[in-house]
C-alpha cells in the first residue's frame, strides 16, 4: 500500500516583503482630550517580554504558531492539518548565543478529522435549534521549545516538539492511498482556482488539495517566521496537476500566505510531488520555486521529515519486501 | 449551493416520472473489502429496487452514496445488515431537503421584497446591502432612520442606520466593514440591524437600552473597498484613494486616526497594507466618522468590528501604557467574551490591542477612547486562520448570533454605568 509518508523540501532563498514598518519620532499628541493627557506613542522597540508570558497574548501565540507549522510539516497530510486550539503556559528567555527561546505548553486540534457541519434549519433567522459547528477533532496536548535566532539575515526558527498521543490518532493512510490512486491515473489532470472561493466554499473533492497546500505552505511559513510574524494560509490561488512520470504524482500550488501583524498576503508557488522507489515507498517532495512578488533563484536545501509510524506501517511490516523505511538525507 | 443545484439536477434527470421523494433516504455505505464492493455492484444491477447511485461502488476506501426509494428501504437495510456492510443515513428524507433547497433558490433568485426575505446566510454585494438598509428603514419608520455622514473617495454615500426612540439621547456606535475584505463583519452588521428591530419591544433589556440610548450602525464603513472586493480583488483591505507619486492605491483606514498617528505599528509606504496615509483623517471615510462623533458629543460606547482572530480588544494599540480604565475594560471584555462563548463554545482572547494582537498606531478606538468614549472596543470575529477572511457563508449567522451576546453585554454595562 502506498502512503504519503515523508516529505522532502527544496527551499529557495526567498525574501519576503515588506520589511517591518519603519519607526518615526512620534509627534506630541495634542488631541484636546480631557485630563489627563493621553499617553505618548512609543517608538519601535524590542517589545517582546521574557520570563513567564501571558498565554493569550501574541508573543506566546506567535511562537506556538511556529510550533504548529513544524508539526504540520512532520505530520500533516491531505487528510490532516493541525490548528492551534489554546496556549496553556508559556515562557521566554534570551539565550547566550543570541536569540530568544520560548517554552510552550499548548493544545492543537486536527482540522481534517471533522468538517464544518450545520444542523438543519440554519437559515431560520431565529432558529431555536442550536447551530452546532464541529470543526475539529479532539485536542492533543503538546510542548515545544521554539528558538528564534538573532542573526544579521533572517534564519528559520528552530523547533523541538513533543505531542502526547500523536501516534494514537487515527491513521489517514487509507484515505491517502485512495487519494494517490485516484490522481495517479494517466488521465487525471486536476486544475482548480480559488480554494476557498470568495464565499469560503471548498468543494469536497478539493478538501485534500487544500490541506495538502496548507501542509506544503507550512514549510515556507515555518522558515519565514520570526517573533514579528504570524502566518496563516489565506487561500490556494491555484492547483495544477503536472504531467506525472511513472509513479510520480506532481502538483503545482500557488498559495497566498497572510501575515497578521503586517497584514500582507504573500504569494508563493511551490511544486509538490511524490516519489516512489522500487519498493513502493511513498515520499512527498515539496519544492518552493519562486516568490510571487519578486523573482528569486531557486536554491537547493533538502529537508526531510521522519516517516510516520502508524497502523498502516504495522500492516505493511507484515507484508514482506513491500515497505522499508526510506533513507532520508538532510 | 452548487451541491444543491447538482443534487436537484441529478434527481430531476434520474427520476423524471416521480412526483415525490417523501421518505426516500440517501445512504452512505462504507465497504470494508473487495467482497463487499462486489456485493454492492451486484445490488446496483437490480433494477427493480430503483436505486440511484450518486457514488458508484469502486474501491473499498471510497464511500458509496445511494439514493434509496422508500419502497426498497427496508430490503436494502436488511441486506446491508445481513452482510455486515456499514452504512449511515446521509439524508433522512429527500423530499424535505428538496423543499428546503427550493425555498432557498426562490429567495436567491429574486431581490428580497422585505427584510424578512433577505438571505442572512449568504454574502451580499454593496447594492444589496444598501437596498436592505432602505427596506429596513421603510419597514420601521418609528424606530429606524438613515443618516448619510459623508461620502467615500469614489463618492459613495456613507450610510449609517440610527435606531432611536427619542431625541437628544446619548449614543452607542457600531461599525463593520472598515476593512473591506473582512466580509463576515458587513454580513454580521446586516444581521445586527435586523436583530435590533426584531427584539425591540420583545427583549426587555434591548428595549430599555433603546429607551435611553440611540444606536448607530454603519454596516459598510469602507464602501469603495467593499465594491473592489467584489469586482477585482477579494483580498482588498484599504480605501481606494490613489496616492500621489505612487502606483499603489489606498490607505489603511484603521491607521488613519489621530491617536499616536505616525508611530510604530503603521507604515509610511503607500504600497503597504498598514499605510497610514499622508496625515490623520486624510481619508473621507474616517473624517466622516470623526466629524459625526465630535458633533454628536454624547457617544458612550464605540465598537469597531473586524475579522479575523477571535479577539475582543480595547485601547491602546499605539502604546504599552495601559488605558486609565484598563481594569474595568478588561473585566467587561471578560464578561462579553464569556457571553459570546456560551453560544457555540467559540473561544475568544481579550486584552489591550498592543498586548493581544500587535502594535498598531492611528487606530479607531484609540482615538475614540482619547475623545472620552470610555467603552471603546474592537472585535476580531471568526475564525483563527482556517478560512481567515474567506469564512464560509454558513458561519455568518452563528458568528453574528454569538457576537450579538457580547455586544449586548457591552451595551448593558454602558447603560448600567453612565458617565
Amino acid at each position: 500500500m502506498k502512503t504519503f509518508c515523508s516529505v522532502w523540501l527544496l527551499l529557495s532563498l526567498v525574501e519576503l516583503s515588506p520589511a517591518p514598518p519603519a519607526s518615526q519620532e512620534p509627534p506630541l499628541a495634542c488631541t484636546g482630550a480631557p485630563d489627563p493627557a493621553p499617553p505618548q506613542p512609543e517608538t519601535a522597540e524590542d517589545m517582546a517580554s521574557t520570563g513567564d508570558l501571558e498565554p493569550t497574548h501574541y508573543p506566546a501565540r506567535r511562537a506556538a504558531q511556529v510550533a504548529l507549522h513544524y508539526l504540520n510539516t512532520h505530520h500533516g497530510s491531505p487528510f490532516r492539518v493541525f490548528g492551534l486550539q489554546q496556549v496553556h503556559k508559556a515562557s521566554a528567555e534570551d539565550v547566550a548565543a543570541g536569540g530568544r527561546k520560548y517554552k510552550l505548553d499548548f493544545s492543537v486540534t486536527d482540522w481534517g478529522s471533522g468538517s464544518a457541519t450545520m444542523n438543519k434549519s440554519s437559515e431560520e433567522f431565529f432558529s431555536n435549534t442550536t447551530d452546532v459547528l464541529n470543526i475539529a477533532g479532539p485536542a492533543l496536548r503538546c510542548s515545544a521549545d521554539v528558538l528564534f535566532p538573532r542573526t544579521e539575515r533572517h534564519s528559520a526558527p528552530e523547533v523541538q516538539l513533543h505531542c502526547e498521543a500523536l501516534h494514537q490518532i487515527n491513521s489517514t493512510a487509507q484515505e491517502e492511498d485512495a487519494f494517490y490512486q485516484k490522481y495517479i491515473s494517466p488521465d487525471s489532470a486536476v486544475s482548480a482556482r480559488d480554494i476557498p472561493d470568495s464565499f469560503g466554499n471548498v468543494s469536497e473533492e478539493m478538501q485534500p488539495f487544500w490541506r495538502l497546500a496548507r501542509v506544503a505552505a507550512s514549510f515556507i511559513m515555518l522558515r519565514e517566521s520570526s517573533e514579528n510574524t504570524e502566518f496563516n494560509m489565506a487561500k490556494v490561488a491555484s492547483v495544477t496537476q503536472q504531467e506525472s512520470s511513472g509513479e510520480q504524482l506532481m502538483l503545482e500550488f500557488v498559495v497566498l500566505l497572510h501575515d497578521l501583524p503586517s497584514q500582507v498576503t504573500h504569494k508563493h508557488t511551490h511544486r509538490l510531488w511524490t516519489l516512489m522507489d522500487t519498493e513502493a515507498v511513498c515520499v512527498l517532495t515539496v519544492c518552493v520555486c519562486s516568490a510571487g512578488d519578486r523573482s528569486v533563484e531557486a536554491a537547493g536545501v533538502l529537508v526531510s521529515r521522519q516517516r510516520r509510524q502508524g497502523p498502516a506501517d504495522r500492516v505493511a511490516a507484515q507484508m514482506p519486501s513491500r515497505h522499508q523505511t526510506p533513507k532520508l538525507t538532510l | 449551493m452548487m451541491k444543491g443545484i447538482l443534487f436537484l439536477t441529478t434527481l430531476f434527470v434520474a427520476s423524471f416520472a416521480k412526483k415525490t421523494f417523501e421518505r426516500d433516504q440517501v445512504l452512505r455505505i462504507t465497504a470494508k473489502d473487495e467482497a463487499q464492493i462486489s456485493l454492492l455492484k451486484e445490488l446496483s444491477e437490480q433494477e427493480h429496487l430503483g436505486l440511484d447511485f450518486w457514488r458508484e461502488p469502486v474501491h473499498e476506501s471510497l464511500p458509496v452514496d445511494v439514493h434509496v426509494p422508500f419502497h426498497s428501504l427496508q430490503d436494502i437495510k436488511e441486506f446491508l445488515e445481513n452482510n455486515q456492510i456499514q452504512y449511515d443515513v446521509m439524508i433522512m428524507d429527500v423530499q424535505d431537503l428538496l423543499d428546503d433547497e427550493e425555498r432557498e433558490m426562490v429567495k436567491n433568485r429574486s431581490s428580497p421584497k422585505s427584510t424578512d426575505d433577505f438571505v442572512y446566510t449568504a454574502y451580499h454585494n454593496l447594492n444589496e446591502i444598501n437596498a436592505f438598509i432602505d427596506m429596513l428603514v421603510a419597514e420601521n419608520k418609528n424606530l429606524v432612520s438613515k443618516i448619510v455622514i459623508g461620502s467615500s473617495y469614489e463618492k459613495r454615500p456613507l450610510n449609517v442606520l440610527k435606531f432611536s426612540t427619542g431625541a437628544k439621547r446619548p449614543g452607542i456606535w457600531i461599525d463593520t466593514g472598515i476593512h473591506s475584505r473582512e466580509w463576515v463583519t458587513q454580513a454580521s452588521g446586516t444581521w445586527f440591524a435586523k436583530k435590533i428591530v426584531k427584539n425591540f419591544k420583545r427583549d426587555p433589556v434591548l428595549t430599555n437600552i433603546l429607551n435611553n440610548y440611540d444606536i448607530f450602525l454603519e454596516i459598510v464603513t469602507n464602501p469603495d473597498g467593499f465594491a473592489f472586493t467584489h469586482s477585482h480583488n477579494r483580498m482588498w483591505r484599504k480605501t481606494r484613494k490613489p496616492n500621489p507619486g505612487s502606483w499603489c492605491v489606498g490607505v489603511d483606514p484603521n491607521r488613519n486616526w489621530d491617536a499616536g498617528f505616525g508611530g510604530a505599528g503603521s507604515s509610511d509606504n503607500p504600497c503597504d497594507q498598514t499605510y497610514r496615509g499622508p496625515r490623520a483623517n486624510s481619508e473621507s471615510e474616517v473624517k466622516a466618522i470623526v466629524d459625526f462623533v465630535k458633533s454628536h458629543g454624547k457617544l458612550k460606547a464605540f465598537v469597531s468590528i473586524h475579522s479575523y482572530s477571535q479577539m475582543l480588544l480595547y485601547p491602546y494599540g499605539y502604546t504599552r501604557t495601559p488605558a486609565k480604565d484598563d481594569a474595568e475594560l478588561n473585566k467587561l471584555a471578560k464578561k462579553a467574551v464569556s457571553a459570546l462563548q456560551s453560544m457555540y463554545n467559540t473561544r475568544y482572547r481579550y486584552g489591550s490591542i498592543i498586548n493581544t494582537i500587535y502594535q498598531a498606531s492611528g487606530g479607531t478606538i484609540d482615538w475614540t477612547y482619547n475623545q472620552g468614549i470610555k467603552y471603546s472596543y474592537t472585535f476580531e470575529l471568526r475564525d483563527t486562520g482556517t478560512y481567515g477572511f474567506l469564512l464560509p457563508a454558513n458561519q455568518i449567522v452563528p458568528t453574528a448570533k454569538e457576537t450579538w451576546l457580547a455586544l449586548m453585554a457591552i451595551m448593558k454595562h454602558t447603560r448600567d454605568n453612565p458617565y
